[in-house]
């Protein structure tokens, strides 16, 4: 995924010379994670260049920068950072169309690594995504795969509205399926991981159906997806898997029709439980579909804790957990 | 007592005090102003725009001023500005006072919500477009509605807005006096404080890396120098030498909260640039030729690749902080009557008289003429509407603007809208 994404950067930056990445260590070191690893040397150092540890700064110059008409891609070093940059994102880069009536705009992509599962403790592993999608005027988006990564980002950064770009950084060397004390698969075999060299766009607002079935509905996003389609797996279950890859705009069409067709609907999340976007999700199925619904809408989240170091996989909602969940869905 | 035990603790050590500054007039205080050092204009001399910053640190604490006790223009700061521009700069001080007054006024009337009038600090923002290019971006704060006048917006659409009418560009989507009008260089007004420093610092390393001539200029209070936002804009600006004219419009008070609580007490404004390795200047913000002369020093560096200047606009907030604010209660009303830097339209009147190109017949029959311009426009504006009823804009705008395209959960919740405001007025 890491190469997916430094391609759909790299491409991005080749065809359009309004692209600007910028962000802590991003330039000559290539990111702690190494994804804008070569895009400093190709493209040089007005291009893509390391930021002062200022998160507000990062985003209001990248602000700045998308007034004067550039396309800035910065990246916040992990979610967990961003909150610095929040009054930046909230007040300014959501409301700028809105409050001029688009006589300023702010295409701008905010590239940022969530998530847990790599002993990062509660300042290295945080899903925030909730805290972007109760903002009005901001896009969320969350890619699963390689494909959806690059092509993902590449809708991202060619869309005219802000977007925070959640990578799960879980994800970035493989596949994880919730196993953490099994052997490390890599995404060297993944049918996901087939990624074109060249442009291509994963349009936003447009989920995907990884697995079809008739038992029950599954909505995940990110990590997520593929802890959910092991366990799946495992249970023998026939499921609707549908990985959102867009929180905002969400691909309401595809949920409904899924949950009118299934009648029984689990919703994955690892960011916190109370308020988290899977309250959001379980509110509108229930709205939706209330009368195709023949089992109560359950969600398995990360608890509502500060992410530990040590217990982190206590903490994850790992293969028990779902499974628990996928037990009491299928009772009757 | 909760500290008892540590006052036993303490052993023969001396006790802590904490230090809460306090401003040096309250109401029905006499004012004494003995303890500003007011410098004669010739004391502070003008550097090249290639100078040094370390070598110039003197400039952030002195006061750089041009206009005399004797109304002349003197020292090496003085802009030498031509007859022409030092009267078109009067008329626009005078329009832009003259404005404030008219929507003042309509706000007691009722016609809209909130204004917020620049009056005492015309200098600051008249001064500045008169030093800029056209062409440069301004990120404002909300007391530069002066660049709009400057820049020959038309006023009447400034009141469509100030009255969220139908005519209003904005739509009535913001605070009256909040504008947006980026074919005057002039960026969208945030109602939140200094966001725009490091978004001017931005736009002018996006200036750069394109290779412009274009540079940015912004505005904050000194109360918000207090905010991340400024360290973040001097940091990027510092950081990657943009061409960038930050400006601190230190009028003393930030609604009721005298400048000493954003550090005023220990240092200048200016003097913050210091640290960020870039030229601070402290100005005397009431003498427009100063405030024209220094800001044109600062874009000339910029425009030179040489990088960012602070400027702090040393003046005086002679009116309410807003039409929601009542200063009585916390300053004393000589503050501004007795304030030793006077009124800028004042002293630039009294220069261009002293020059011989003005008189006194002249400026009244000038200020009759911004003031029937300013009605004429009122009239115009109020015809397009006023704040209250609520139906100037459909509702949809409410929800257009928000996303590029309206996504389907707007359209949903823009269709009720539309529904309640079809009960609420069937016809």
């Amino acid at each position: 995924m890491v190469q997916a994404i430094n391609s759909a950067l790299d491409v991005m930056m080749a065809r359009d010379d309004r692209v600007m990445i910028f962000g802590e260590d991003v330039g000559y070191f290539g990111g702690v994670f190494r994804v804008t690893a070569g895009l400093q040397e190709k493209y040089g150092p007005t291009r893509c260049f390391d930021a002062p540890i200022t998160e507000c700064g990062i985003i209001g110059a990248a602000i700045g920068m998308a007034a004067y008409g550039l396309r800035p891609v910065p990246e916040i070093q992990f979610a967990d950072y961003i909150y610095p940059g929040l009054d930046q994102l909230i007040s300014e880069a959501a409301r700028i169309r809105h409050r001029s009536a688009a006589d300023f705009t702010c295409p701008l992509t905010i590239r940022v690594p969530f998530g847990g599962g790599i002993f990062g403790g509660q300042t290295h592993s945080q899903s925030p995504e909730s805290l972007f999608t109760h903002i009005a005027g901001i896009k969320t988006v969350v890619p699963a795969t390689p494909h959806d990564a690059k092509g993902l980002l590449i809708a991202a950064i060619e869309d005219e509205d802000p977007v925070i770009f959640l990578e799960p950084k879980r994800c970035y060397n493989g596949p994880f399926d919730g196993y953490y004390d099994r052997p490390a698969r890599t995404w060297a075999d993944h049918p996901d991981a087939e990624v074109d060299d060249g442009h291509y766009r994963v349009p936003l607002g447009q989920a995907r159906l990884v697995t079809e079935g008739d038992q029950l509905t599954v909505l995940a996003y990110g990590t997520m997806v593929h802890v959910a389609r092991q366990v799946l797996v495992e249970h023998g279950i026939n499921a609707d898997l549908i990985d959102l890859r867009t929180l905002i705009p969400l691909d309401i069409a595809k949920i409904e029709a899924s949950v009118r067709k299934t009648g029984r609907c689990l919703i994955v999340h690892e960011a916190t439980r109370t308020s988290g976007f899977g309250a959001e999700l379980s509110a509108l199925v229930q709205e939706r579909c209330f009368y195709s619904l023949e089992a109560p809408i359950e969600r398995v989240t990360g608890f509502d804790t500060p992410y530990p170091h040590s217990l982190e996989w206590s903490y994850f909602p790992g293969p028990i957990r779902i499974g628990e969940a996928l037990d009491r869905l299928l009772r009757e | 007592m909760a500290g008892n035990n540590h006052h036993s603790s303490r052993g023969n050590r001396p006790g802590l005090s904490l230090h809460v500054p306090a401003p040096p007039f309250r109401p029905g205080d006499r004012v004494n102003y003995s303890f500003l050092h007011v410098p004669r204009p010739d004391e502070i001399a003008r550097p090249p725009e290639s100078a040094n910053p370390a070598e110039i640190r003197a400039l952030a604490y002195g006061l750089v001023r041009v206009l005399d006790d004797t109304d002349q223009a003197v020292g090496s700061w003085n802009p030498r500005l031509d007859p022409d521009t030092l009267l078109a700069m009067l008329r626009k001080m005078a329009l832009l006072r003259a404005f404030d007054d008219r929507m003042f006024r309509a706000q007691r009337q009722g016609k809209t919500s909130f204004y917020i009038k620049s009056t005492g600090e015309e200098a600051v923002s008249i001064g500045a477009a008169f030093a800029l290019d056209r062409e440069d971006m301004c990120f404002p704060s909300y007391r530069q509605s002066g660049l709009l006048i400057a820049r020959d917006y038309p006023i009447e659409r400034m009141m469509d807005q100030v009255y969220s009418n139908r005519f209003d560009p904005l739509h009535g989507r913001q605070l009256p006096t909040l504008y947006s009008a980026k074919h005057f260089g002039f960026f969208t007004l945030s109602g939140n404080l200094t966001t725009q420093y490091p978004q001017a610092a931005g736009w002018a390393m996006a200036s750069a890396a394109k290779g412009d001539s274009r540079v940015a200029a912004t505005w904050c209070g000194e109360g918000s120098t207090a905010e991340g936002d400024f360290h973040a804009g001097l940091m990027f600006g510092a950081v990657y030498n943009a061409p960038c004219v930050f400006n601190v419009v230190n009028n003393q008070y930030a609604i009721s909260t005298w400048s000493g609580f954003a550090g005023g007490e220990r240092t200048t404004f200016a003097a913050r640039g210091i640290g960020y390795g870039i030229p601070g200047i402290r100005v005397d913000g009431n003498d427009i030729l100063a405030v024209q002369s220094v800001t044109r020093w600062a874009a000339d560096r910029a425009r030179q690749n040489l990088g960012p200047t602070l400027i702090e606009l040393f003046t005086y907030r002679v009116e309410a902080h807003s039409t929601a604010d009542d200063p009585t209660v916390y300053r004393s009303a000589r503050e501004a009557s007795e304030w030793p830097l006077g009124d800028p339209i004042s002293r630039l009147k009294s220069h261009c008289i002293a020059l011989g190109i003005w008189d006194a017949e002249r400026h009244a029959a000038m200020d009759r003429e911004v003031a029937g311009e300013v009605l004429a426009a009122q009239r115009s504006a109020e015809a397009h509407g006023v704040l209250g009823h609520g139906l100037h804009q459909p509702d949809v705008t409410m929800f257009e603007d928000v996303y590029a395209e309206m996504p389907w959960h707007l359209r949903e919740q823009c269709a009720q809208a539309i529904r309640e405001r079809q009960r609420k007025w069937p016809e």
